[in-house]
């Protein structure tokens, strides 16, 4: 009995402080630990909402950025003229031959055209000076008119041509009339003829798509994407003909069906650092490989779309890997369990349960295929192209090159180009990721 | 083989089903499970009786579930587990290489712990089986098939105006009787039972219990509990395993009322486990 009172005692004296279990956590000292708690949990949650304004006040800044120096490359400055196709200018030998036809120097159409509209002009250069008004692609727009149907040949018919650059450019306001003469590119009787027809309601900047539906050109105003959007097209078809059914294929094999020894470690370990690996080494890989090895056509989507196949692959397998390993694995072994084949696992349980994820992985990488452009210089996609490409050995350019190139040239009109390219890529982009949210969502099952 | 002489020196007890004549299913002969260098089955010896249930019991980790997986060779889906040993079927090796795994699954269906339906449709869930193994060529068939299979699983009536509606939808004890009835629907002549009611409310664990009493006429049952009320309802034969060791196996009426070894007295009356 006294063993057990002193036993009790000694207890007590060990541990003076304890209290009993319901007033320890009445303490004052218990009070500040929980207000401590409190406030570093409303610390992280300030935190958290400052990086996402962060994050959102950059991408309204970027984005609005982008907008508003590229919604004017959607509209265009236009001149009304009353052009007489002359038969003595165009077909001095009056036999319609084409050849004569497309010779022809249309320019002179306009010139004559303009004199009529400022009969005050006299002098030589007020003359060239007013040529300069027009678009240096209107003598090939007339050209086009007149091949396409002859019979324009002596008649007068007012013709909307395209400003130049200089005049679209000062009517969107991005020449100030206030600089002096000298500092801007159109001279204040340009200024002055440019009211004049503007008056007249001859000159006009309207809606236009001619950004998106014209070829590629060295003048602004006649620059489009039209080449670059088909040429992004076929660069991404194969690259997803190439990347997606390999990557997928991998992606099963490695997760489904390989051992898991040192060399699929080892695999595994690779393909990770190959995602890492800066994209332009994949252009010179496809320099190296496709274009000096293999001899395949330089600026090619075809061979674009192999070297962002070899960048986009590592991708497509990470986020396939990540998608089958989210598959339960009871459903392997409900249906290993009543005698299914490896393969049928597979096939029919496990693919089409990972299918929204490595959708949503192959769209994302093609996303980034879509917007990669250093590899694609190393292959010479970089090169100027007038044409709009018909197959994929076709010389090519895509869309985050053009506007590469656009940034690069000088007129003020590249400036909106570039920015209006960059909105559309963005639309595009945006499209993509829309599409694998929609994917997902559609096809996403819970078990 | 030992077991087999094990059983006929067991005076059968009363119960018609285990007479020494009970012919054996399975025969499994000093099996050895390793996970990599860990042995988890340290050589099991045990024949299971055709047409009765055998329970496995015993505390976690004891190789109880690697046990039944060894059966159907389902540990063959794990990289690092190999079995030593032989275990029969009908006195086949099922380990020998010319056994086609996916063919012993055929044979020996498994009901896993946590109810596993595919998410498709209560019809396909049933109908996949026959399906991959070609058992029915018309639509007609697969309808009986889907049909018998669920009402052999006592879940016919609850389902059979929402077959197209997916598996997943139903509650708890329906998925796993909807397992039962998939495994059935590939006519096994074994199913492998892993603590199918681990995961359901007593309601639902009765409505299985019943089922696994009803299915042993036409199959030969092996269950995996840690239910030992469960264990003495519904088997003949039990098996406690204890540390990777099978330490007693005999008629399920003797393991529960006279327990030859200590462990097993233990473990029955809630000393350990």
């Amino acid at each position: 009995m006294t063993d057990i009172v002193a036993h009790s005692e000694t207890i007590e004296q060990a541990v003076p402080q304890a209290l009993s279990p319901s007033s320890r956590y009445k303490t004052e000292e218990f009070a500040a630990r929980v207000r401590r708690r409190h406030k570093s949990e409303s610390r992280f949650r300030w935190l958290g909402i400052g990086a996402i304004s962060i994050a959102a006040v950059v991408l309204v800044t970027l984005i609005s950025t982008v907008v508003l120096n590229g919604y004017t490359g959607f509209f265009q400055t236009r001149i009304e003229l009353a052009i007489t196709f002359d038969p003595e200018v165009i077909d001095p030998s009056g036999t319609r031959s084409a050849d004569d036809i497309s010779g022809a120097d249309y320019l002179k159409l306009i010139r004559d055209a303009l004199a009529a509209a400022f009969p005050e002009i006299t002098s030589r250069e007020d003359r060239r000076a007013v040529v300069d008004l027009v678009s240096s692609g209107a003598p090939f727009q007339l050209r086009q008119m007149v091949m396409a149907d002859p019979n324009l040949i002596g008649t007068t018919k007012t013709i909307t041509l395209l400003a130049s650059d200089n005049v679209d450019q000062l009517m969107k306001g991005h020449i100030a009339r206030s600089l002096p003469e000298i500092q801007r590119n159109v001279s204040d009787r340009q200024i002055g003829w440019v009211d004049a027809l503007a008056g007249r309601g001859q000159l006009g900047t309207f809606f236009s798509l001619d950004v998106v539906t014209q070829n590629n050109s060295r003048q602004p105003e006649l620059a489009g994407m039209r080449g670059a959007i088909i040429g992004s097209f076929l660069t991404l078809l194969i690259t997803m003909v190439l990347a997606v059914p390999v990557g997928v294929a991998a992606a099963v094999y490695l997760e489904e069906f390989a051992p898991k020894n040192r060399w699929t470690d080892l695999i595994e370990v690779n393909i990770n650092n190959l995602a890492a690996v800066p994209s332009i080494v994949f252009g010179l890989l496809g320099l190296a490989m496709f274009l000096n090895f293999f001899g395949l056509p330089r600026s090619a989507p075809l061979v674009g779309g192999m070297v962002l196949a070899l960048m986009t692959l590592p991708i497509v397998i990470i986020a396939s890997r990540a998608a089958l390993k989210a598959v339960p694995p009871s459903i392997r072994e409900a249906a290993l369990g009543i005698g299914a084949s490896p393969l049928q696992v597979v096939t029919h349980h496990v693919l089409p349960l990972a299918m929204p994820g490595i959708l949503t992985g192959t769209i994302i990488g093609m996303g980034h295929a879509l917007g990669e452009t250093a590899p694609l210089l190393m292959i010479g996609m970089v090169a100027f192209v007038a044409d709009t490409p018909t197959s994929v050995s076709d010389p090519a350019s895509v869309l985050p090159v053009q506007i590469y190139m656009w940034a690069e040239s000088a007129e003020r009109g590249w400036v909106e180009r570039t920015a209006a390219a960059i909105m559309i890529l963005l639309t595009f982009l945006i499209l993509m990721n829309g599409l694998a949210v929609y994917l997902r969502r559609k096809f996403e099952r819970r078990w | 083989m030992t077991m087999v002489g094990q059983v006929e020196a067991v005076p059968a007890q009363g119960h018609p089903a285990l007479k020494a004549t009970t012919p054996m299913k399975f025969q499994a002969n000093t099996v050895k499970v390793y996970y990599g260098e860990k042995l988890a089955l340290k050589g099991v010896t045990l024949g299971i009786g055709e047409n009765q249930v055998t329970a496995l019991i015993g505390p976690s980790g004891c190789g109880k579930s690697t046990f039944l997986r060894c059966l159907n060779r389902m540990n063959d889906t794990i990289d690092i587990c190999r079995v030593d040993g032989l275990i029969e079927l009908d006195g086949e090796n099922i380990y020998d290489p010319k056994m086609d795994p996916v063919q012993l699954r055929a044979r020996v269906g498994m009901v896993f712990q946590k109810p596993n339906p595919f998410p498709k449709s209560i019809y396909d869930n049933i109908a996949y089986g026959p399906r991959i193994h070609g058992l029915c060529s018309h639509r007609d068939e697969y309808d009986a098939v889907v049909q018998t299979s669920l009402e052999r699983a006592g879940l016919w009536n609850e389902v059979k105006d929402r077959l197209l509606e997916p598996g997943t939808g139903l509650s708890g004890g329906q998925q796993q009787r909807l397992c039962i009835a998939r495994a059935i629907a590939v006519s096994p002549e074994v199913i492998l039972m892993d603590e199918p009611c681990s995961a359901l409310d007593p309601i639902a664990t009765a409505h299985v219990e019943e089922l696994i009493d009803e299915l042993r006429d036409n199959y030969t049952i092996v269950i995996v509990t840690h239910n030992m009320q469960q264990a003495a309802r519904v088997s003949q034969k039990t098996a406690f395993f204890h540390l990777g060791d099978m330490v007693e196996f005999d008629d399920t009426d003797e393991i529960f009322t006279n327990p030859r070894d200590e462990r097993t007295q233990g473990y029955i009356t809630g000393r350990y486990g």
